[in-house]
């Protein structure tokens, strides 16, 4: 039954452009958000007849999807931040043209993310990271201006360099395991670790999907693109899209199929680190809260390859854990500038001031998401943040652990700076008349921040039923 | 390597820098296409041969349509913006020649065992039908989903700017 999961959106996509689908096109974006929703559904209650994936469709057409418990983390994040980006899409996206057109291409997004998650196979993996990124490009230029043309320029570059880095790998794995399903390359890779090609193979790999995740040194296009494109595919992209592209295949492919590479480990230690430094720190300069919010994602990402760089199943599970609570509390930070876009039409926090009193839901949660950010608790990011840097410490990198905990300081400072300029102090006149973001706006935030603080208190319970089991993917 | 071997290679790189340097959206396009065949060409040398179908099907046929199709949503340039386009493009990309001289030079000084790897490509597990539906359909899917993106994609960026105006 897990084909569903792709096979039922792209159904519903080829269904509304067949020509006698028009009245059914003009209710597309109130019939969308039904996909995620009930993806989320399916994973919380989990019902196993649909998980087991022997049974129903899957006995006629069989494409080799399976899910484990990192693939459920995933499919939990990629519903929730795909249902919020299709309730800003209905608030933010004028038109109905337009609002059928980005659905359209947000639910190929979708079709690729889920396609990445659930399957066992390199090269279908990368096939899927491309639907993703095809997808993502249209998003991000959507609105055909001059930045977020450029935005989208750039991410296409970048990408494209990193699809010849991933075929190159794709072709070298071929070679040496004479397949590319995820169990035969890893044993052929256990059999032939000191194979030159096989060295060559994994750092190409390896590289592609850090150019994906966007880490420093290949963070180039992350602040462009993620300032220059809509509000909603800040979302998406922020949120989910290229954790899903890049850190999730990262992490799968590291854990699962290169398994046991020590100077990979310390590659990763390394750029884990780097990135949470540069993030960080450009984060403290920027006047645009985007920019801002797209450099804290770059640093935050870090933590992620932090915990995973460690090798240990601990790092494994703080990876993951910090990876949905990144979806989480940084989709909501992206709602609140979306919302702050909506009634004042700039992100530019250098004209705001006082806005908590004139939006006090967007307010509430913005502080949330930023004090989860900064890992303060009980919140869910404080959680994730301690079992990465205890990780760390256990596995003896202990200078990175203080770093990761220094830096947190910075990502606090930022952030609190932020909330200052954008809702403490007085209003400005101008900004006189500014009132609460519409009630979709409000309903993602408060949602959002809901999760947050829930995944926060209910911690000792998620860590030893949901969290513990994902570091068994070693 | 033959000397064929190495004539298609030449092909190659100066069909792959024309595609790039030309200033024309429509001759980069068909130059691209010249490329794929090329790559083709040199995929059936290799041994390679459902490797080699499919990109004479889909990089040499079925891509260089869809863009061409995207192209005629475009205007066409002006005469004027034609020579000025030719002149950034001259000013964008005049090392590329130096650069493929260059690394034409030394990727000959080292031994690459391409006769090696051709013996080493696995041999397919059936005809392009099997590989096809029966192997990886999986990547057929995630094909037609990426071709429904580029389509999409096309009518978002473009065809809505013909429908603004």
């Amino acid at each position: 039954m897990l084909s569903l999961l792709v096979l039922v959106p792209l159904a519903g996509l080829m269904l509304l452009s067949l020509p006698f689908a028009a009245p059914l096109r003009n209710r597309a974006t109130i019939l969308a958000p039904v996909l995620p929703l009930l993806q989320i559904i399916l994973v919380v209650l989990h019902p196993a007849g649909f998980w087991s994936g022997s049974g129903g469709l899957d006995r006629f057409c069989d494409f080799g999807l399976k899910a484990d418990d990192l693939s459920l983390v995933m499919l939990l994040s990629i519903g929730i931040v795909v249902f919020v980006t299709l309730l800003v899409v209905g608030q933010l996206v004028e038109g109905k043209r337009q609002r059928f057109s980005f659905t359209n291409v947000l639910v190929v997004a979708m079709i690729g993310m889920n396609g990445t998650v659930l399957l066992s196979d390199v090269f279908s993996l990368y096939v899927f990271i491309e639907v993703t990124t095809v997808s993502s490009f249209v998003l991000i230029a959507f609105n055909r201006e001059k930045s977020a043309l450029e935005g989208a320029f750039k991410y296409i570059m970048l990408s494209a360099v990193a699809t010849v880095l991933m075929v190159t790998s794709v072709a070298l794995l071929l070679l040496v395991a004479h397949g590319t399903s995820f169990s035969v390359v890893r044993e052929a890779l256990h059999a032939s670790s000191s194979n030159v090609l096989v060295k060559i193979a994994m750092g190409a790999f390896v590289c592609g999907l850090l150019i994906k995740g966007g880490l420093v040194p290949f963070h180039g296009w992350v602040p462009d693109a993620y300032a220059a494109a809509p509000a909603p595919v800040s979302v998406l992209l922020a949120g989910i899209s290229t954790k899903a592209t890049g850190i999730y295949a990262l992490i799968r492919l590291v854990a699962h199929v290169f398994a046991g590479s020590q100077s990979l480990n310390h590659i990763l230690l390394f750029v884990g680190v780097v990135s949470i430094v540069v993030g960080a720190l450009a984060a403290l300069g920027q006047r645009d809260m985007k920019r801002m919010l797209a450099y804290s994602s770059i640093s935050q990402v870090g933590y992620i390859v932090l915990g995973l760089g460690c090798g240990t199943p601990l790092g494994i599970v703080g990876a993951v854990f910090h990876l949905f609570n990144h979806a989480v509390f940084k989709s909501l930070l992206f709602v609140n500038s979306a919302a702050l876009e909506q009634r004042l039409g700039t992100t530019d926090m250098n004209q705001m001031g006082g806005l908590g009193s004139r939006m006090p839901f967007t307010g509430t949660t913005s502080v949330l998401a930023s004090l989860s950010t900064a890992g303060i608790p009980p919140l869910s990011g404080f959680w994730s943040k301690l079992i990465i840097v205890v990780a760390l410490w256990q596995a003896g990198y202990r200078a990175y652990a203080v770093v990761a905990i220094l830096l947190s300081v910075v990502t606090l400072a930022y952030l609190l700076l932020m909330q200052r300029r954008v809702f403490f102090g007085k209003v400005p006149q101008a900004l006189a008349q500014a009132s609460e973001a519409s009630f979709g706006l409000v309903v993602a935030s408060v949602a959002l921040a809901g999760v947050t603080v829930g995944v926060g208190v209910l911690f000792p319970w998620l860590f030893n039923t949901f969290l513990l089991p994902i570091g068994g993917i070693l | 390597m033959t000397a064929i071997d190495m004539v298609l290679l030449g092909a190659l790189v100066l069909s792959a820098m024309a595609t790039v340097m030309t200033a024309r959206l429509l001759r980069a396009v068909i130059a691209l296409a010249v490329t794929s065949v090329f790559v083709a060409l040199l995929m059936f040398r290799l041994n390679a041969n459902i490797a080699a179908v499919f990109e004479l099907s889909v990089c040499a046929g079925l891509i260089p349509a869809i863009f061409i199709t995207s192209i005629g949503l475009t205007q066409r340039l002006t005469p004027e913006a034609l020579a000025v386009r030719r002149k950034e493009r001259l000013r964008t990309v005049w090392y590329l020649p130096l650069i493929v001289i260059v690394a034409g030079i030394a990727l000959s000084r080292v031994h690459i065992p391409l006769e090696t790897a051709a013996a080493l490509a696995p041999a397919p597990a059936g005809d392009v039908r099997s590989v096809l539906w029966a192997l990886r359909h999986t990547d057929l899917l995630g094909q037609i989903v990426v071709l429904l993106g580029g389509v999409f994609g096309v009518a978002v960026l473009i065809m809505e700017v013909r429908h603004e105006q």
